[in-house]
C-alpha cells in the first residue's frame, strides 16, 4: 500500500510541482493541499515545499504559520507524524515553532542559487534515517534567508541531541555551525535549506536528492506500519 | 473640418504638448474624431500613439522581417510569439526592454521589466518557465554603472525568484556607450498545451471585461510617452522617477495561477495584460482585434487612492493587472477562482457591437449611465497611429570606421595580461537568480553556449525533448556595420543553440537604438532590420516577435545600435547531459570553421587598445547553416543515443573575445590546461570571426574527416593537458590565476572581495 503525503500549497509557494513529481517517482501518493484546508486526516506525512509563501512579506514564513492548515500540520507533528520542510518550508516550520532556531538573511546579504556539498551528520530524522553518516551529497541551494541561527543553549541542545542532520561542507550563507538541516528533538520533524527535489536526475546535474527523499518516504511507510501494528495490538 | 480650421485650433490649444504629441499628430486626432478631443481622449491617444506603443518610427522597417514557417502558430503583433513544439505542446516567447526605467530606479525598473514580460507570456495561456536577462551597462570602473548593475541584478532576482520563474540565461556587456543609459532586456518563454492558446481579443456583444489584480494607482503615468519615448537630458533622471512603476511579485504570482486556472477551466473568451499605456491600451487593443466596441465604466475601476481623475485611471501603468473578457454566465465562477487566489476582480466594461459602418467604439463612461468622457474608434488608438518614414542618413565616415587597418596594426607587450583582462565570469549575477526551478535546467547560465531545458513544466509532462535558448548582442560589431554586425549576431545565436544539439526554430528581437529623430540612428535601424532579415531567411529562422526601444540617448549621445536576439531551438532526445564548455586531459582541440587574422571589431582592439574601428569578417550564411547543422548533429548523437558515441567531449563556440577567451573558458571549466601550437599570432588569438567552434575530442582524425566531408574547415590546434594555458609565443598562464581572474572580476570591481 502506498502512503499518502500532503504537499502544502500556500499562495506564493513555487516548488510544489517539483516535489510532487519527486515523491511520485518514489512510489508514494503525493497530493497538493491548499493552505486553507483544516483537515489532514487521511495523510501519513506532510511536506512544506519551497517558494515565497504569502510573498514572504513581513518575514519568511511569518504569515504562513497563521494559515489554517498549520493547525493540522502541528497536530500531525505533535502526534509523531513525519513532517518535512524544504527551504521556505523550513522557514515556515521554525516560525511555527515546530523546529528550533530561525533563518536570517544570508551573510553577504545576497540571494544564493548554486549547487553545494552537504554532509549527513545525524540519522535522527525522517530525511536521513536511511542514509549512512558521513555521506556527502551535492544539492542545490536557492535562498536569500538561509543563515540558520539560534541561542547558545538551543545550539548546545540540538548539537548534543543529534538534531543537526545536514551540514554544509563549504558554507554558502553564514549559517551557524554550517547547519544546513535540523530535526526536532523527537526526530519526526525535519527542515533543510537545500532542495533535494532539484537533484533527482543526472540529466539536470545531480541525483543526490534521491536517497534523502527515499528515506523520508520509507520513514513515512514505517510510521504507518508501526501505527497499524499498534492499532491491532 | 478644413485644414485651416484644424491649424487654427492647434495654435490656440496646446494641451497636447506636455503629453509628448506633435502638432501634426494632434491634427490627425482632430481629423479622426472630426472634433477637438476631450481630455480623456487626448490622454489615451498620447500614450497609444507614443513611440513605445505604436512603433511609429520602426513599423515601416519591421515589415521586412521573415515571420512565417509551418510551425509558427502566432507571429508578431500579438502579446507573444507561439510555436508548435509537437505532441500537443506549444512554446510562447517574447523579449522586451525596460531601459529607461532601469536608469532612473534600477531595482524597480528591472523588476517591473520582468513582471511585464511574464504577463505577455501567460496572457497567451502559457505558463512562464524561463527568463533570460541580457544586460548592458557602463564599464565596471564607473561608480554609477556599478550601482546600476547591482540594482538591476537585485531587481531581476527579487522579482523573478519570488514570482517563481527561473532566470536561466542572459548576458552581460560592459561598454562606455551604456554609461547613463543601461539596457535591461528581458526574455521570457512559456509552455502550454496547444488547446489552451488564447488571444488578446474581445468578442461577443454583451460579454463582460473583468479587471484582475492590483488596484490602479498613480504610478507609471506617462511611462510609455514621457519616459520611454524620449531621451535623457543632463541630470533629468530624478525628475522622471514618478513615471517608474513599482512591482509586487507576490501579486503577480497569484495572478499567474488564477489566470491559468481560469484558462484551464475555459472561463475566458479573451485576455490581455495591462502594461504600457495601461487600461487605454488593453481596452482599445482587445476591442480593435475583435472588431468590436467597448463601454468602460471608469468609476468601477478599483483605485489605490481617492481623487484620481479618469485620465489617470485610463493611463496608469500600475503593475500586476489583467483584463479578462468573459461571458456573463461564467462571472460567478470567475469571481470564485479569483477569491481563492486572493485576486481582486471587478467588472469594468462591456463588449458592444460595431456601428453601422463597422467601427467599434471605445467609450469611457463616468459611471454606468454617466456622462461619456471619451468616444473614439478603438482601432484608431490601437492600429492607426501615425506611421513615420523618418529620414535616414548613412554616416559620412563609414569607410574610415570600417577600415580594419588600424586594429590589425595593434600590438601588445603582454598577451597573457590582455587575455586575463578580458575574462568575466557572470556567475556573480546568476548566483542571485533561481535558475533551477521546475527541475528542467540541463544547462543553466555559464554551463554551455546556450541554455538547455527539458521541455516540460507544471501540467506539461516530461518527454525526452529539450528546449535550447540563447540571447546574443554585440553592439561593437553593429556600430561599425549594423547590417553585417546583425547578420553575425543572428549567426552566433543560431550556432550557440546548435551547440547544445538543438535545431533553431524561432527568433525574437529587441532593437535598442538611439534617438530616431537622428537620421543616422534610423539608418542603423534600417540596416539592422535588413541584416536580420537576410540572416533569418538564410538560416530558416522565423522572427515571431520583437520589441523596439528608441531614444536610448543620454546628454545627446546615442548608444551604439544594440539589436538583441534570442533564438529558441528544439532537440528531440536528451537522455544525458550533452558535452559543453570543457574538455578532458589528452583531448585534441579542434577548430571548426575558417581561420581568421582580423581583429577589426574585436573586444581586444576595443577594450585593451581603445580602437573601436574596423569591422569583423563577413559571415558566409550558407556555410554557416551547414556548420550549425553539423555541430547540432554531433551533440545530438552524444545527448540522445542509447550508447553515447563519445566522439565529442567538449564544445564552445567562438564569439566575443575570440579563440583566446573560448580556450581560456574551456580550461577554467574543466580544470585542465592546454598546449596550443597552431595559432599563428595575436590576431588569430583574438579575432572574433563568427561561424567557428572549438571541439575537444579523443578521436581527432575521425572528427576532422567528418567535418571536411561536409565542406567545413577543421584543424587541430592543440592538446588539453597540464595546469597551464599555453599558446606558443603568445600566452602562458597558470590555471589558478586564470581561474581567479575569470571568477573574481565582478566581485573585485564591486569591492566584495579585496582587490589584488
Amino acid at each position: 500500500m502506498s502512503v499518502n503525503i500532503a504537499i502544502i500549497r500556500f499562495p506564493g509557494s513555487n516548488c510544489e510541482f517539483d516535489i510532487e513529481e519527486a515523491i511520485g517517482k518514489l512510489g508514494a501518493n503525493a497530493h497538493i493541499v491548499w493552505h486553507q484546508e483544516h483537515d489532514l486526516s487521511g495523510f501519513d506525512g506532510v511536506i512544506i515545499p519551497g517558494g515565497f509563501a504569502h510573498g514572504d512579506y513581513l518575514r519568511c514564513g511569518a504569515i504562513a504559520r497563521f494559515s489554517p492548515v498549520m493547525d493540522a500540520v502541528t497536530r500531525l507533528a505533535r502526534s509523531g507524524g513525519p513532517v518535512l520542510g524544504i527551504c521556505n518550508g523550513f522557514q515556515v516550520l521554525t516560525e511555527a515553532g515546530l523546529l528550533p532556531g530561525a533563518l536570517m538573511r544570508n551573510a553577504g546579504l545576497r540571494f544564493v542559487c548554486e549547487t553545494v556539498e552537504v554532509e549527513v551528520t545525524s540519522n535522527h530524522s525522517p530525511l536521513t534515517s536511511q542514509v549512512a553518516l558521513g555521506t556527502r551529497l551535492r544539492l542545490p541551494v536557492n535562498h536569500g534567508e538561509g543563515n540558520f541561527t539560534c541561542d547558545e543553549a538551543t545550539l548546545a541542545e540540538i548539537e548534543s541531541g543529534g538534531q543537526v542532520v545536514l551540514r554544509y561542507v563549504d558554507n554558502p550563507n553564514g549559517s551557524l555551525n554550517d547547519i544546513a538541516g535540523i530535526s526536532n528533538r523527537e526526530g519526526n520533524v525535519v527542515g533543510l535549506m537545500p532542495h533535494p527535489e532539484r537533484a533527482f536526475d543526472l540529466v539536470v546535474g545531480s541525483d543526490d536528492g534521491v536517497p534523502l527523499l527515499a528515506s523520508f518516504v520509507r520513514f513515512v511507510e514505517e510510521h504507518v506500519a508501526s501505527h497499524v501494528a499498534v492499532g491491532r495490538a | 473640418m478644413s485644414i485651416t480650421d484644424i491649424t487654427e485650433l492647434i495654435s490656440k490649444d496646446a494641451r497636447h504638448v506636455p503629453l509628448g504629441l506633435l502638432d501634426k499628430e494632434y491634427g490627425s486626432i482632430i481629423e479622426v474624431l472630426g472634433r477637438v478631443p476631450t481630455d480623456v481622449e487626448l490622454a489615451m491617444y498620447s500614450v497609444m500613439w507614443s513611440e513605445h506603443c505604436s512603433y511609429k518610427s520602426s513599423r515601416i522597417h519591421l515589415r521586412r522581417l521573415p515571420t512565417k514557417a509551418d510551425h509558427v502558430l502566432v507571429g508578431p503583433g500579438e502579446n507573444a510569439g507561439v510555436i508548435d513544439a509537437g505532441d500537443g505542446v506549444a512554446v510562447a516567447l517574447r523579449i522586451e526592454s525596460h531601459n529607461h526605467p532601469s536608469f532612473i530606479e534600477p531595482y524597480q525598473g528591472a523588476a517591473t521589466g520582468v513582471g511585464g514580460i511574464l504577463r505577455d507570456i501567460f496572457t497567451m495561456g502559457a505558463r512562464p518557465i524561463a527568463l533570460m536577462d541580457p544586460l548592458f551597462v557602463g564599464p565596471l570602473e564607473d561608480a554609477q554603472s556599478r550601482y546600476l548593475l547591482d540594482g538591476i541584478v537585485r531587481g531581476v532576482g527579487g522579482y523573478g525568484n519570488s514570482v517563481g520563474v527561473p532566470t536561466v540565461g542572459g548576458q552581460i556587456t560592459f561598454d562606455r556607450c551604456y554609461e547613463r543609459n543601461p539596457l535591461v532586456n528581458v526574455f521570457c518563454l512559456g509552455v502550454l498545451p496547444i488547446d489552451r492558446l488564447v488571444l488578446g481579443q474581445a468578442s461577443g456583444v454583451g460579454n463582460l471585461c473583468v479587471l484582475l489584480g492590483s488596484r490602479t494607482g498613480r504610478d507609471g503615468i506617462g511611462g510609455v510617452s514621457v519616459l520611454a519615448s524620449a531621451g535623457f537630458r543632463e541630470d533629468e533622471g530624478g525628475a522622471k522617477r514618478p513615471s517608474v512603476q513599482v512591482g509586487d511579485p507576490y501579486e503577480e504570482k497569484r495572478l499567474i495561477e488564477a489566470c491559468l486556472e481560469l484558462l484551464d477551466a475555459k472561463l475566458v473568451v479573451g485576455i490581455q495584460d495591462l502594461g504600457g499605456a495601461g487600461l487605454a491600451c488593453a481596452t482599445s487593443e482587445t476591442a480593435a482585434r475583435g472588431g468590436v466596441g467597448m463601454d468602460v465604466d471608469v468609476l468601477a475601476v478599483p483605485r489605490r487612492e481617492p481623487g484620481m481623475s479618469a485620465v489617470e485611471v485610463m493611463t496608469s501603468e500600475s503593475q500586476e493587472r489583467m483584463l479578462a473578457i468573459i461571458t456573463p454566465s461564467s462571472l460567478d465562477q470567475v469571481l470564485e477562482v479569483c477569491r481563492r487566489w486572493e485576486i481582486e476582480a471587478t467588472v469594468i466594461a462591456t463588449v458592444t457591437g460595431a456601428d453601422e459602418s463597422g467601427v467599434g467604439h471605445l467609450r469611457i463612461l463616468d459611471g454606468p449611465d454617466g456622462p461619456v468622457l471619451a468616444d473614439v474608434p478603438a482601432r484608431s488608438l490601437a492600429d492607426e497611429a501615425p506611421l513615420y518614414d523618418r529620414p535616414m542618413l548613412e554616416p559620412a565616415n563609414l569607410d574610415e570606421r570600417r577600415d580594419t587597418g588600424p586594429a590589425n596594426a595593434l600590438v601588445s607587450s603582454d598577451y597573457s595580461e590582455d587575455l586575463k583582462s578580458m575574462l568575466v565570469d557572470p556567475a556573480w549575477i546568476y548566483r542571485q537568480y533561481d535558475h533551477q526551478l521546475f527541475v528542467n535546467t540541463i544547462f543553466g547560465p555559464g554551463d554551455a553556449d546556450a541554455t538547455l531545458l527539458r521541455l516540460a513544466g507544471p501540467g506539461i509532462s516530461h518527454t525526452r525533448k529539450g528546449l535550447a535558448m540563447s540571447s546574443d548582442a554585440n553592439a561593437a560589431w553593429c556600430a561599425v556595420d549594423p547590417r553585417r554586425g546583425t547578420r553575425a549576431t543572428v549567426a552566433e545565436s543560431a550556432l550557440n543553440v546548435s551547440a547544445t544539439g538543438a535545431t533553431p526554430m524561432a527568433l525574437v528581437n529587441c532593437l535598442n537604438f538611439g534617438n530616431p529623430e537622428h537620421p543616422q540612428v534610423m539608418w542603423e535601424l534600417s540596416e539592422t532590420v535588413d541584416g536580420m532579415a537576410e540572416a533569418c531567411s538564410a538560416l530558416s529562422i522565423p522572427v515571431v516577435g520583437g520589441n523596439v526601444s528608441l531614444y536610448n540617448e543620454s546628454a545627446g549621445r546615442d548608444i551604439d545600435p544594440t539589436p538583441t536576439v534570442a533564438v529558441v531551438g528544439l532537440i528531440d532526445s536528451v537522455v544525458r547531459r550533452p558535452p559543453s564548455i570543457g574538455w578532458i586531459a589528452r583531448d585534441r582541440i579542434i577548430l571548426l570553421g575558417e581561420r581568421s587574422a582580423n581583429v577589426g571589431g574585436s573586444r581586444w582592439a576595443r577594450d585593451v587598445h581603445g580602437v573601436r574601428t574596423g569591422q569583423i569578417d563577413e559571415v558566409d550564411l550558407a556555410k554557416h547553416k551547414v556548420l550549425c547543422e553539423f555541430v547540432a548533429q554531433l551533440v545530438r548523437e552524444e545527448a540522445g543515443a542509447e550508447v553515447a558515441p563519445g566522439l565529442v567531449h567538449g564544445i564552445h563556440t567562438v564569439g566575443d573575445g575570440g579563440l583566446g577567451v573560448a580556450l581560456a573558458e574551456m580550461s577554467v571549466a574543466s580544470g585542465v590546461g592546454c598546449e596550443i601550437d597552431e595559432i599563428v599570432d595575436h590576431r588569430e588569438l583574438f579575432s572574433e570571426s563568427v561561424s567557428r567552434a572549438v571541439i575537444a575530442t579523443g578521436r581527432a582524425d575521425e572528427l576532422i574527416s567528418r567535418a571536411r566531408s561536409m565542406g567545413i574547415a577543421a584543424i587541430a590546434v592543440g592538446v588539453a593537458q597540464g595546469d597551464r594555458m599555453r599558446v606558443s609565443q603568445l600566452v602562458d598562464i597558470g590555471l589558478d590565476e586564470l581561474s581567479s581572474r575569470f571568477h573574481d572580476r565582478i566581485e573585485r570591481a564591486l569591492g566584495e572581495i579585496a582587490s589584488h
